[in-house]
């Protein structure tokens, strides 16, 4: 009996250019659909970040019904299309256009992520009046208390924050203090249970007002408003 | 090409994915949003709902250009694909509810390597018609959003007294908070799990005992 050779059938493979082009297609549809989107949602997106921003200014600053954002460095305060990289500043005017108060941002590592808030500063008391948190991905029920927690607030009612008297620097650097252990006005009282996200809250503005603060004074001063 | 199947839509073709192959609770795919975004029902929604928009989209997509994608580059078109309508949910999201957006975090990108949608590419849209694979896309994205939220519905509860915000219990209720934590929600997880498994196991036995009086 004369056996034939099995023959299995090649499977066909399309061309290298084939696959190229299906490929270069997909991503043509998937760009020109991402675009389109892009674009759809780019103004509402912008709207909201600025209203939540403006919401928060607001809040920091209490009273303010005029708001002049600014950039701030080692080097001094600067306009926002000056070109300058630094802090965002925010000063805010009531009604007759007297300056009441500064928002500057402020952020360190917490415990689950990076803290990133907003406080006020009084130039006229020299103080922290308050902040609002912008960006926390802390523990819920414990590290999100930063907002709640009456105690905790509290610290914030004036929170020392005077120049030296060279004004270069803050006279006491803004610490955060195990809870019940406050004893200076510019300490702040950490919340029991959530010590590392209320350090994290005290080292965002600490750190921030020692360039923000005698950036603000020494332009108050030439502007001639101090 | 790929293999075609011409399976007859039927209403299984869309009730399957919310029940006999729930991809959570019977197929337990999907773990990594499951645990981490439901710890409030609104989060559970909007996570749901994105899911099952991208689930649809991106596998009518496939399903339209099957004959057209060769398959040595297929897994690399579906995930262009996915990634394409994962992309526009982040802008759409970002522009409707800013706060979801900040709770759902990097969850929502991670929807490109969510395995129940390229799970469903290549083993339904990739050999299905569009009109089968959209109502089955459906089907399992609902089922899984469903999951979602019958987690994130009951760590809310427990975890804070609310429900999509709303508080449910008075003043004196003092939150479970272990619930909206991690491990809320692999308590949250087995308890449904046990709860069908003992249903399923309940009906088998119900089922045994009719045979054997029908047979005596």
């Amino acid at each position: 009996m004369n056996e034939q050779p099995i023959v299995f059938a090649e499977p066909r493979t399309p061309s290298s250019f084939a696959l190229i082009r299906v490929l270069g297609l997909v991503a043509l549809i998937s760009g020109l659909l991402i675009v389109v989107v892009y674009q759809w949602t780019l103004p509402t997106i912008t709207e909201q970040r600025r209203l939540a921003l403006e919401q928060a200014v607001f809040q920091v600053i209490p009273g303010a019904s005029r708001l002049t954002g600014y950039v701030v460095n080692q080097d001094g305060v600067h306009a926002p299309n000056s070109g300058a990289s630094g802090r965002a500043l925010y000063a805010g005017y009531d009604a007759d256009g007297e300056l009441i108060g500064i928002a500057a941002e402020g952020a360190a590592q917490g415990y689950a992520d990076t803290v990133r808030l907003l406080y006020g500063y009084s130039p006229e008391c020299q103080c922290v009046t308050g902040f609002r948190i912008v960006y926390s991905r802390e523990t819920p029920g414990f590290g999100d208390k930063l907002e709640t927690d009456p105690a905790f607030l509290a610290n914030f009612e004036a929170l020392d924050a005077r120049l030296n008297a060279e004004g270069t620097a803050l006279a006491n650097a803004i610490v955060t203090v195990k809870h019940g252990t406050k004893t200076k006005p510019w300490q702040i009282d950490a919340i029991s249970g959530a010590t590392v996200s209320s350090k994290a809250a005290g080292k965002a503005i600490g750190d921030s007002a020692q360039v923000v603060v005698p950036a603000v004074h020494r332009h108050l001063k030439a502007e001639g408003q101090l | 090409m790929r293999p075609e199947l011409t399976q007859p839509i039927t209403m299984d073709t869309f009730l399957r994915g919310i029940w006999r192959e729930n991809p959570v609770f019977v197929a337990l795919l999907g773990m990594c949003p499951v645990l981490a975004v439901t710890n409030t029902a609104t989060n559970s929604l909007a996570m749901g709902v994105s899911t099952l928009f991208v689930l649809v989209c991106s596998n009518v997509l496939i399903s339209m250009l099957r004959h057209f994608i060769p398959k040595q580059v297929r897994i690399a078109t579906y995930i262009v694909i996915i990634a394409t309508f994962v992309t526009m949910v982040d802008y759409i999201l970002q522009a409707v509810s800013p706060v979801v957006y900040a709770a759902l975090g990097a969850f929502i990108q991670l929807i490109v390597v969510n395995c129940i949608i390229l799970g469903r590419a290549e083993s339904y849209a990739s050999k299905n018609p569009v009109l089968s694979t959209a109502v089955n896309a459906a089907g399992m994205g609902l089922g899984f959003a469903l999951a979602l939220l019958m987690l994130g519905s009951v760590r809310e509860l427990f975890g804070m007294g609310s429900l999509f915000g709303v508080p449910v219990f008075g003043d004196s209720f003092q939150p479970w908070l272990v619930m909206i934590l991690p491990p809320g929600g692999f308590f949250v997880l087995g308890a449904w799990l046990l709860l069908f498994a003992w249903w399923r196991e309940r009906k088998a036995r119900k089922a045994i005992v009719e045979d054997a009086v029908h047979a005596g």
